[in-house]
């Protein structure tokens, strides 16, 4: 009889103890899921450099899991972050929208591109594409706005132009789109890239506008933060097919993703458009190094 | 004082003819997205820590629309989490759909047929890898 008392309360203090273990789990997913929703509102980026590498490296979370909690980050972020920035027409939807045909379209090479091309060689490729970028950036890293831009036939004839409020220098900005072929260039980039490796996409996003098109930092991160969502939705129902949506990881990093793109959002409008890139910056050295050691791996 | 400025100026160079913006429209529909499928999630995860109850085998969730709905039926924790994330999921194409009827209501059939092949895209997308 006592015997059978002991083990029942061993029983019990297991599940207790489990249930614990459950739920700092649930709480340390959910923490860094806020990082992660800050960053990826500053930065136009979906949080999965973030997410991933915290999930299994940190918590030993199955990578398929992973994979399928960064895509519900990264629609998070750009449907928690867009809502705000749009309101505040830092967002330009056309832009956006104008940008996206070039993504979509890309996605869907890209899903046919990776049987014909070995995806190491487009490691390599995207590697030096962010390198010099990572290069060119830093060199531009004190420029608060572009200098007068001469706006490109095609954005009078697709009005990518526009204007907004900036906190930070208290004064309304407008801007234009130089560069046009460039960016959408590099959009197509950003979209096969998804398409083939299902990752990153959202630097790619903020370098063809910041960069080629001269549009300001905050536009070009809002307005990549509002794109990102349609090329994750993309592959989002694979994904849950596949069965990598497991709800007591990707939960909690919706609800944390959300949360820190309320955060974000309020602390993006605060700062300067060269702070900003500053941030940008190491994580797109980091993003570099990592596509270049993946092409090296093979 | 700022923020008194920040309302007209923007309202100012843009036509008053329609009583809505395309921005404010888009916006709307992004947010109410959220926020339903924050409050699901939420539910759904409240009832997983505090019942311990997943419903589910051991380390098994729903994978199917089927089991989400079934689940969804007898209230199991980890089907209302997961409905919730559908719902997210769907936010950016609902978006995007939002979009193309707001452009086309403003008359700016340019960015309608923008809309149109975008929203096109990402439907053959699902498509195709659905396919595969």
């Amino acid at each position: 009889m006592q015997l059978l008392q002991v083990k029942v309360l061993k029983l019990k203090d297991m599940e207790v103890a489990l249930k614990l273990v459950s739920f700092s789990f649930i709480g340390i997913i959910f923490s860094i899921s806020i990082l992660a929703g800050i960053l990826g509102a500053l930065l136009g980026l979906g949080g999965g450099i973030i997410i991933i590498p915290a999930l299994t490296l940190l918590l030993g979370v199955d990578i398929r899991y992973a994979i399928g909690a960064s895509v519900v980050s990264i629609i998070a972020t750009s449907s928690g972050a867009a809502a705000t920035y749009i309101r505040d027409r830092i967002t330009n939807v056309r832009i956006g929208m104008f940008l996206e045909m070039a993504t979509t379209t890309g996605a869907i090479l890209g899903a046919y591109l990776s049987s014909l091309i070995h995806a190491r060689y487009l490691y390599f490729i995207f590697a030096l594409v962010l390198g010099y970028s990572t290069l060119a950036l830093f060199r531009r890293r004190n420029v608060e706005l572009a200098p007068d831009t001469t706006p490109h036939p095609l954005a009078q004839k697709f009005k990518l132009s526009g204007s907004y409020y900036d906190s930070a220098l208290q004064q309304e900005v407008n801007y234009t789109s130089s560069g046009v072929p460039a960016g959408f260039l590099v959009m197509l980039g950003a979209g096969i890239l998804s398409g083939l490796l299902g990752i990153g996409s959202g630097v790619f996003k903020v370098l063809a506008m910041d960069m080629y098109m001269k549009l300001p930092m905050k536009v070009s991160t809002a307005t990549s933060n509002f794109m990102i969502g349609v090329t994750a939705a993309t592959s989002a129902g694979i994904y849950f097919s596949r069965g990598y949506i497991n709800p007591a990881i990707a939960g909690p990093v919706a609800l944390g993703v959300v949360l820190g793109t309320v955060i974000g959002t309020r602390l993006m409008v605060r700062l300067r458009n060269a702070t900003l890139r500053k941030i940008f910056l190491p994580v797109l050295l980091y993003i570099s190094l990592e596509m270049l050691l993946k092409g090296l791996k093979g | 004082m700022k923020k008194v400025d920040l309302l007209p100026s923007h309202s100012k160079d843009k036509k008053r003819a329609s009583t809505f913006e395309i921005e404010d429209f888009i916006s709307l529909s992004l947010r109410i997205g959220v926020i339903i499928s924050s409050v699901i999630i939420a539910l759904g995860l409240l009832l997983f820590s505090l019942s311990g109850y997943a419903g589910f085998p051991e380390g098994d969730f729903p994978k199917t629309f089927r089991q989400v709905w079934t689940g969804l039926l007898h209230f199991n924790p980890l089907a209302i989490i997961t409905a919730g994330i559908l719902i997210l999921l769907v936010t950016p194409i609902f978006r995007v759909a939002a979009s193309l009827v707001t452009f086309f209501l403003q008359k700016d059939y340019q960015y309608t047929l923008i809309a149109g092949y975008v929203l096109f895209m990402l439907l053959l997308s699902l498509f195709l890898g659905k396919a595969e």
